[in-house]
C-alpha cells in the first residue's frame, strides 16, 4: 500500500510512517472503477454521507438532551425553542434517519437488481445487510428518546417481541427494560446505546469499502472488468458525481427540513409518553412498515416474530439461493420481472403496514406476506431454469458483434 | 403479464382500503394561514389577538407550559409589557431564607403559569376531563391548526338520533363528536386591542394561529432560512453538474 | 484535485482555462458552505435563550449586618455581598494604586462604599476563595483568601498576593432600593 511518491516532504515523512496518504491514494483517487456506473451507483456515498450527518447533529442534540423519563420530552423541546439553532438539528437528525434509510434501501436495490451480492461480494453484501440491521437497532431506540406518545408504546411493543421466545423471553424483557415496563432505565439505557451504535456502524462501514476495493466495483453490466479501457480512476471523475448527486440529496433533504419537517412523523408523538394511556394506533416509522406488515399477518406470536426477522436474515442466503453465473438483470429477462414484483410487494406490505390491522387489510397484509418469502424459491427456480441474454465483451465495448464500438462507450446513464 | 397484475392489484388494495380511513375522521376543512408555504410567516398582530383570545379565554382551563413570557417578544411585545403580562400570575418560589416557600409574581423567564396546580385539580374543576396542555396543540393533532380551527367552530347541534351523554357537547370536528370542553367561544366574546371585529370565526382563526406559534416559534426563521439554503444549494450544485460534465466530457 | 490536471492534457486549452475557472469557484463556494454550515453546530454550544433570561438576580440586602457576608448565586457563579465596615472601607482606600498588580481604586469598584458586590472566583485558576464565613483565613490583607493556590484579596476584593493576575470582577448590578440590588 505504501511506496507512494509525494512532492511534500511532511506528506513524505509521515507517509512513511504511516501510510494514511498512500491509503487515501489508492481507495479514494486512483482507485479503478468501471467507466459505467450509472447514478444508481450513488447512493452508497449518499449513505455515508448521511450518516455522518447523523453523526454530527446526534453529537451535538446529546449535548442538550436528557435521558430521564421526567425530563426528557421537555429537553427535546428545549432543543426546540431555546438551544441556538436546536430546532434545525433536531430537525435535521428526525428527518435525516429518513433520507438516510431512503439512500440505503435504494443502495439495497440496486444491490439486488445489478446482482451486486453475487461472487466474489458475498462478504461485501453480508456487511452491507449487518449496517442495515444495526441501523434499524439504532433507529428504533433514537425514536424512542423524544419519550413522546409513540416512542413509549412503540418500544412497550416491539420490545414485547422478545417475549415471544420460548421459556426465557420473559426474563429477556425484563433484562431489556431493566425493570417490569418501559421506564427510565429502559430510556437512559436505550440513549447510551444509541450513541454508541452509530460507530459500530461507522466501523462497519469501514469495512464495508474495504471490502469494496477488495473484490472491486460491480456495475450495470455485471460482467467482470477486462483490463484499464473499463475503468477510470475514482478522483476525478467519481468524486465529481458523488458531489453532484450530494448537491441534488441535500436539497431534497434539507427542502423537508426546512418546509415540511413534521412530513414523516406522527402527530401523536408530540404528546408526552403517558403509561395509562395508549393511542388508538400505533404505527413505526415507515421504514420498518413493511417488517411490521408481515409481523401483523402471522396470527402466531412467536411465528411474527419469526417472519418479521426471518424476512431480513433470508438476504444472508441470497448469494446462494440465486444460481444464476449472470449479475445484471438486463440481461435476465425473467429475473428482471421478479425483480420489479419484489419492490412492488414490499411498498404494496408497506402500505400495509401503515393502516390499522382491520379487514381486508388482514388478508391482504397475509397475501403479500406470502408473496414476498415466495420471491425467493421463486429466484431459486428462475436461476436455474431461465436463459439469460448474450452478455457483452467487455465494458469499454457493451454493444454485440455488429454495432459500432466507437459510439459504444459513452460511460453513463444507461441504467 | 404478471407484471401488471401486481401493480393492478396494489392500487384495487389502496383504492378499497382508502375510503374506509376516510370515514372514521371527521372532516376538516382547510383554511389559509400566513405561515403556510415556502414564503409563509407569522402575522405578529393576529398573533397579538390570538393571544388575547388565550389570556383571556384558553388559558382559564388550559396550561401551556412550555411557552416562557420572555418568548412573548416574537409576537412584537415589549419588554414591559411581557413584564406586566408576567406579573399578574403568581409562581411558587422558595425556600426563602427562613426555609419557607413563598408566592412572588412570574418574571418574564417564568413559563406560562398553568391555571391547576396539578393535572388531578384540572379534572377535578373539569368535570373530570383533562384539558390538554396547549403549548404543542397544531404538532399533536392531524390537521394542524386547521383541526383547531374545526374544533372551536365544530359546535353545532347533533343530529337527530344522536345521543350526546352528560356533560358532554356534541363537534362535528371532534372523533367520536363528544368533546368535554363547552363551547368556549362566540361573537364578541373578546374586544380586541386593535379594533379586529371579533367574530366567532376571526376569535379561532387567531387563536389557532396563535395556537400555531406557540407550538413552532421557530417557523418564521425556518423559511427565512431554508429559502437561502435551498438558493445556495441550487447554485452549488448547478456549479457541481458544469464541473461533472467538464470532467467527464474526455471519457468516450 | 492537483492531479486533475492529468486528465485535461489533451484538450485544448481555452477549455482547460475555463475549466480550471469552474473548478476554483465551485471549490470556493462548497467550502465557504460548508463553513457556514458548522455555524448551527458551534453556536448550539452557546448560552440557550433560556440560560440567558435566567441570568439576573435580586438579593434582600436588609439583614445583613456590618461586617457580615453573603454568598448569593448568579449565572452559576457566587457572588460575594459584604457589608464592609468602616474601618474596611478606609483600609481599602488608603492602599497605593501604584503597589498594585491590577490598579483600581476602591471608589471605582463599589457603588455605595458600604457594599462590596464581587464574583467570588479567583482569577487564576477559577476556585472559590475563603473569607466569607467568620471563621475563614482571610489572608494578610483583610479580604479574601484562596485556599487552592494562596491568593490573597484586600477588603476591595483587589489582588494583592499570589498568582492570581487580576482583581475580582464586579459584575453588574443595580440597587432598586437602598436594601435590595439585582445583580446582572
Amino acid at each position: 500500500m505504501s511506496g507512494n511518491h509525494f512532492d511534500n516532504k511532511v506528506i513524505q515523512w509521515l507517509d512513511d510512517r504511516l501510510p494514511i496518504f498512500s491509503m487515501l491514494q489508492h481507495s479514494a483517487v486512483e482507485y479503478p472503477t468501471p467507466r459505467n456506473l450509472n447514478y444508481w451507483w450513488n447512493f452508497g456515498s449518499l449513505a455515508g454521507l448521511m450518516l455522518v450527518i447523523m453523526i454530527l447533529t446526534g453529537v451535538f442534540l446529546a449535548m442538550a438532551y436528557t435521558p430521564n423519563e421526567a425530563l426528557a420530552f421537555n429537553s427535546v423541546e428545549r432543543i426546540m425553542r431555546d438551544v441556538n439553532y436546536g430546532w434545525l438539528l433536531r430537525y435535521m437528525h428526525m428527518n435525516g434517519a429518513s433520507f438516510f434509510f431512503v439512500c440505503v434501501y435504494i443502495h439495497i436495490f440496486r444491490g439486488l437488481y445489478y446482482g451486486s451480492y453475487k461472487a466474489p461480494r458475498e462478504v461485501l453484501w453480508w456487511l452491507g445487510l449487518i449496517i442495515y440491521l444495526t441501523m434499524m437497532g439504532t433507529a428504533f431506540m433514537g425514536y424512542c428518546l423524544p419519550w413522546g406518545q409513540l416512542s413509549f408504546w412503540g418500544t412497550t411493543v416491539i420490545t414485547n417481541l422478545f417475549s415471544a421466545i420460548p421459556v426465557v423471553g420473559d426474563y429477556i424483557t425484563t433484562w431489556l427494560w431493566g425493570g417490569f415496563s418501559v421506564a427510565n432505565p429502559t430510556l437512559n439505557r436505550f440513549f447510551a446505546l444509541h450513541f454508541l451504535l452509530p460507530f459500530v456502524i461507522f466501523a462497519l462501514v469501514f469495512l464495508h469499502v474495504v471490502a469494496l476495493h477488495t473484490t472491486k466495483s460491480n456495475n450495470p453490466l455485471g460482467i467482470d472488468v477486462k483490463g484499464p479501457q473499463d475503468t477510470i480512476p475514482f478522483h476525478p471523475y467519481y468524486t465529481i458525481k458523488d458531489l453532484f448527486g450530494i448537491g441534488v440529496l441535500l436539497m431534497v433533504y434539507l427542502g423537508v427540513v426546512f418546509f415540511l419537517p413534521n412530513f414523516f412523523v406522527e402527530p401523536t408523538n408530540y404528546i408526552p409518553a403517558n403509561s395509562m394511556v395508549t393511542p388508538p394506533h400505533i404505527v413505526p416509522e415507515w421504514y420498518f412498515l413493511p417488517f411490521y406488515a408481515i409481523l401483523r399477518s402471522v396470527p402466531d406470536k412467536l411465528g411474527g416474530v419469526i417472519a418479521m426477522f426471518g424476512a431480513i436474515v433470508i438476504f444472508f442466503f441470497l448469494p446462494w439461493i440465486d444460481r444464476s453465473k449472470v449479475r445484471s438483470a438486463k440481461f435476465r429477462p425473467i429475473y428482471k420481472q421478479l425483480f420489479w414484483m419484489f419492490f412492488l410487494v414490499c411498498v404494496v406490505l408497506g402500505y400495509i403496514g401503515s393502516q390499522p390491522p382491520e379487514g381486508t387489510m388482514v388478508t391482504l397484509g397475509r397475501v403479500f406476506s406470502v408473496a414476498y418469502f415466495a420471491f425467493f424459491p421463486l429466484l431459486w427456480l428462475t436461476s436455474k431454469f431461465e436463459k439469460p441474454k448474450p452478455l457483452p465483451q467487455s465494458i469499454a465495448a457493451p454493444v454485440l458483434k455488429g454495432a459500432s464500438v466507437g459510439h459504444a462507450a459513452q460511460p453513463m446513464e444507461k441504467a | 403479464m404478471r407484471k401488471y397484475l401486481i401493480p393492478a392489484f396494489a392500487a384495487a388494495v389502496i383504492a378499497a382500503a382508502t375510503p374506509a380511513v376516510a370515514a372514521e375522521k371527521a372532516e376538516v376543512a382547510h383554511q389559509n394561514w400566513s405561515f403556510q408555504g415556502v414564503f409563509g410567516h407569522y402575522d405578529k398582530a393576529q398573533l397579538r389577538r390570538g393571544f388575547q383570545v388565550f389570556r383571556e379565554i384558553c388559558s382559564n382551563c388550559h396550561s401551556m407550559k412550555l411557552v416562557a413570557y420572555r418568548n412573548l417578544a416574537a409576537l412584537g411585545f415589549t419588554e414591559d409589557q411581557i413584564k406586566a403580562i408576567a406579573a399578574e400570575k403568581q409562581v411558587t418560589d422558595g425556600p426563602n431564607d427562613q426555609g419557607d416557600m413563598f408566592q412572588r409574581p412570574a418574571r418574564p423567564a417564568d413559563h406560562i403559569v398553568p391555571p391547576f396546580p396539578n393535572d388531578q385539580a384540572a379534572r377535578v374543576a373539569n368535570n373530570g376531563a383533562l384539558p390538554p396542555d396547549l403549548s404543542l396543540m397544531t404538532k399533536a393533532r392531524e390537521g394542524g391548526p386547521d383541526y383547531v380551527y374545526a374544533i372551536l367552530n365544530g359546535f353545532v347541534d347533533p343530529p337527530a338520533g344522536f345521543k350526546v351523554n352528560d356533560g358532554m357537547y356534541y363537534n362535528e370536528a371532534f372523533p367520536g363528536h363528544q368533546i368535554a370542553m363547552p363551547p368556549p367561544i362566540s361573537d364578541d366574546a373578546v374586544t380586541y386591542a386593535d379594533g379586529t371585529k371579533a367574530t366567532k370565526e376571526q376569535i379561532a382563526k387567531d387563536a389557532s394561529a396563535f395556537l400555531n406559534w406557540a407550538a413552532e416559534p421557530e417557523l418564521d426563521t425556518r423559511h427565512s432560512l431554508g429559502l437561502k439554503v435551498l438558493g445556495f444549494l441550487l447554485v452549488l450544485t448547478a456549479m457541481f453538474y458544469a464541473l461533472k460534465r467538464k470532467i467527464w466530457a474526455n471519457v468516450h | 484535485m492537483a492531479n486533475m490536471s492529468t486528465h485535461t492534457q489533451g484538450m485544448p486549452p481555452t477549455d482547460a482555462t475555463r475549466r480550471d475557472f469552474l473548478l476554483y469557484a465551485t471549490t470556493a463556494v462548497g467550502v465557504a458552505g460548508t463553513a457556514i454550515g458548522l455555524w448551527p453546530f458551534i453556536n448550539s454550544m452557546n448560552p440557550s435563550a433560556d440560560t440567558l433570561a435566567m441570568s439576573t438576580t435580586e438579593v434582600d440586602l436588609s439583614h445583613i449586618a456590618e461586617g457580615q457576608s453573603i454568598t448569593v448565586t448568579w449565572r452559576g457563579k457566587p457572588v460575594f455581598i459584604r457589608y464592609r465596615t468602616a474601618a474596611e472601607i478606609e483600609e481599602a482606600r488608603k492602599v497605593n494604586l501604584s503597589d498594585l498588580r491590577d490598579p483600581e481604586a476602591d471608589d471605582k469598584r463599589v457603588k455605595k462604599p458600604q457594599w462590596l458586590i464581587v464574583v467570588g472566583v479567583c482569577t487564576h485558576l477559577g476556585c472559590i476563595p475563603l473569607g466569607q464565613k467568620p471563621g475563614d483565613p482571610r489572608g494578610e490583607f483583610g479580604g479574601w483568601f484562596c485556599p487552592c493556590h494562596g491568593s490573597m484579596y484586600d477588603t476591595s476584593g483587589r489582588i494583592r498576593k499570589g498568582p492570581a493576575p487580576l482583581n475580582l470582577p464586579v459584575p453588574a448590578y443595580t440597587f432598586l432600593t437602598d436594601t435590595s440590588v439585582r445583580i446582572g
